[in-house]
């Protein structure tokens, strides 16, 4: 219960007012196609330069949590979803805005997206510090084994491709190698000047995420998505409340899922959604009205994409191993300020890492009481022409790597990684693994080499790495995650019909 | 090789680039001294090559299902925007000066890509309008706020 001593700091006038910011911010950004969650994140990330610790991740984890939520806005009233993760909130939600019933819908998702988040968060808070504990027992031998881990699992659960996933891991881990080796001091792979002092997180974040949705816009052309915002007529809270408590099964489903679904690293809120929506289909007797502006399909994919947010959150407090993109680049807002997560970070910091995840919790509440408010806006802000958010983005992302070190190298960096992603992505690669690698590596590395050094001089290396139980159960995990998504890779190829494989 | 279609085509040299790099790398890790200072990198590499010679050989067999490539259209479209980008980057915020620059490529990219007509004053004076507002919030937020000091160079 140590959480509840914290609770005031997320009250203060600069921690409140960033929370407010963070999350009204996030709640127009979400709605914007095109600006993913973490993109939003990583775009944000040079404005907490100048911030303490716990107010920088009080304004990132605001904007993570509202950004999530205010893709409904566009899910809802332009059928564009505003992030991967409100797919399945189109399916259910729009149908009703066409039917007139927009602000219910609205209200609906806020409502559930906030239950599912608290719920989520609730999550984070008790299971955090439990695990933390556990992750004490963990040695070199086993920290390697997790980072790997956490690649693999990204990298074949998060990819389309295994074996391209994996590939994109690996060239993560390489990225994460350049520069000076922190032993010997040798040079690696430094063939430019501009990465002498090695790949900076916060640049490749910026460009991994933002230019390629910069030269996605540019493929569109010059056309008019033609999207219109349906408009919306007023609709008493109160009666979306009770509609709400007629959907407790739905919601139910969508937080649970979605809590499941956000603790497993890789699998995203576009999973959560789709899963939830499913699920409750099939546990609901009005299953065929599903798909024709259903109340139940909204809730259950607004609570479980808003539930799996604080459970993500998860293995990165606790071993330092982000569960999810967002959560890589939230690392990398954490590894700025100098923290570093895992397990003495409740130890250490538990100012910053309380008032962070409590900042969370009040920020579901904030966000559902001025989502609602936000909505009309966000709305207009989605009908932005893809033409400025190009140009709006890709001005963020110049000068947010140029700000992170006063360094021009950044940029370059920056804008070649982001092209390199471009036309990775176009070839079945994914930015998520990649990102994974690049923030892992120096982790894997570190302990492979203090694991090597006692290997050397205790058991020898095979030993050493390859015995025990925990390093066995964990690389069970990584054989047993790669396993699994070929088999399931495979069976979806064996289904694709002739005419696909054609074409 | 006129009958291998054009995604394929597209598959073959992205992959095959990977591969090139996987190789590369291989050949630094396992040559370059002191080999301490490579004992991760190696590791890496090693995995590192072999799914990119896995990948590279899907694709010259045509096996490759995932990646839709780059159409003709498509590439017609972003490349102007491209260009104009890495000229932004790699020169003008440089050269110009980061303000100057990035107003300019601001306003290239906005009259490009802005389906509002080309003949119309009203478009014009309204991309005008929106590169100015732009630029007044990103001198608001990091040169006021966060006291970033960039390149001023030729202009500003």
């Amino acid at each position: 219960m140590e959480f509840i001593f914290y609770f005031g700091d997320v009250f203060t006038p600069v921690n409140f007012g960033l929370l407010l910011l963070g999350t009204i911010g996030g709640l127009i950004l979400g709605a914007t196609p095109g600006l993913s969650p973490t993109m939003a994140v990583a775009l944000l990330i040079p404005f907490t330069f100048q911030l303490e610790a716990a107010q920088g991740l009080i304004l990132l984890g605001a904007a993570y949590t509202s950004t999530v939520a205010g893709g409904a806005v566009s899910a809802i009233l332009l059928k564009i979803p505003g992030a991967p993760a409100n797919i399945a909130t189109t399916l259910d939600g729009h149908t009703m805005a066409q039917k007139g019933e927009g602000a219910k819908a609205l209200q609906l998702s806020f409502l559930s997206s906030a239950v599912g988040g608290i719920f989520g968060v609730l999550l984070l808070i008790f299971l955090t510090p439990v695990l933390a504990k556990w992750a004490l027992a963990f040695g070199p031998s086993h920290l390697f084994w997790l980072a790997i881990l956490g690649v693999t699992v990204i990298g074949s659960l998060d990819s389309r491709s295994v074996v391209k996933g994996l590939l994109s891991g690996c060239i993560g881990l390489w990225l994460a190698t350049i520069g000076f080796d922190d032993i010997m001091g040798a040079q690696r792979f430094i063939f430019h000047p501009a990465l002498g002092g090695g790949i900076n997180i916060i640049a490749a974040l910026i460009g991994l995420f933002a230019i390629p949705q910069v030269i996605t816009m540019f493929a569109k052309g010059r056309h008019n998505d033609g999207a219109e915002v349906i408009q919306v007529r007023k609709h008493p809270i109160g009666a979306a409340l009770s509609e709400l408590m007629r959907n407790k099964r739905a919601m139910g489903i969508g937080t649970i899922t979605g809590s499941i679904i956000g603790l497993i690293p890789g699998v995203g809120g576009q999973i959560a959604g789709l899963v939830a929506y499913d699920q409750s289909r099939k546990f609901s007797p009005e299953r065929a009205k599903f798909g024709t502006g259903h109340p139940e399909g909204l809730v259950a994919a607004e609570s479980a994409n808003n539930a799996m947010v604080g459970p993500s959150l998860v293995p990165l407090l606790t071993l330092s191993i982000p569960g999810s993109p967002t959560a890589a680049v939230l690392l990398g807002g954490l590894l700025i300020h100098g923290i570093f997560p895992g397990t003495d970070l409740f130890d250490n910091h538990p100012d910053v890492a309380w008032t962070f995840i409590n900042s969370m919790l009040i920020g579901q509440v904030l966000m559902c009481l001025f989502g609602l408010y936000v909505a009309g806006v966000a709305a207009r802000v989605a009908q932005v022409p893809q033409s400025v958010m190009a140009a709006v983005v890709l001005g963020l992302a110049v000068f947010g790597s140029y700000s992170v070190q006063s360094s021009m190298g950044d940029v370059y960096v920056m804008a070649a990684l982001g092209v390199m992603m471009y036309f990775l992505e176009r070839f079945g690669f994914s930015a998520a693994p990649l990102v994974l690698g690049l923030i892992l590596g120096p982790i894997a590395e570190a302990n492979f080499i203090q694991g090597s050094m006692i290997a050397n001089a205790t058991d020898g290396m095979t030993p050493y790495f390859l015995g025990g139980s925990l390093n066995l159960f964990l690389i069970a995990v990584v054989i047993a995650s790669i396993a699994y998504s070929a088999y399931m890779e495979l069976r979806s190829r064996r289904f694709t019909s002739k005419e696909e494989i054609m074409a | 090789m006129s009958d291998i279609s054009l995604p394929r085509m597209q598959h073959i040299i992205g992959s095959g680039v990977v591969a090139v790099v996987g190789i590369w790398v291989a050949v630094v890790s396992y040559t370059q001294q002191p080999s301490e200072a490579f004992l991760f990198p190696r590791l890496i590499a090693t995995v590192f090559v072999v799914l990119a010679l896995w990948t590279f050989a899907k694709a010259c067999l045509g096996w490759t299902k995932v990646g839709n490539g780059l159409s003709v259209r498509q590439f017609r479209n972003l490349a102007p925007g491209l260009i104009v980008a890495l000229i932004y980057v790699f020169w003008a915020a440089k050269g110009l000066g980061f303000y100057s620059a990035t107003a300019i490529a601001f306003f290239i990219l906005l009259s490009l890509y802005d389906p509002a007509p080309h003949t119309a004053f009203r478009s014009w004076l309204k991309r005008v309008i929106i590169t100015a507002c732009f630029m007044a919030v990103m001198y608001g937020l990091f040169a006021s706020l966060l006291k970033v000091y960039t390149p001023r160079e030729i202009f500003f």
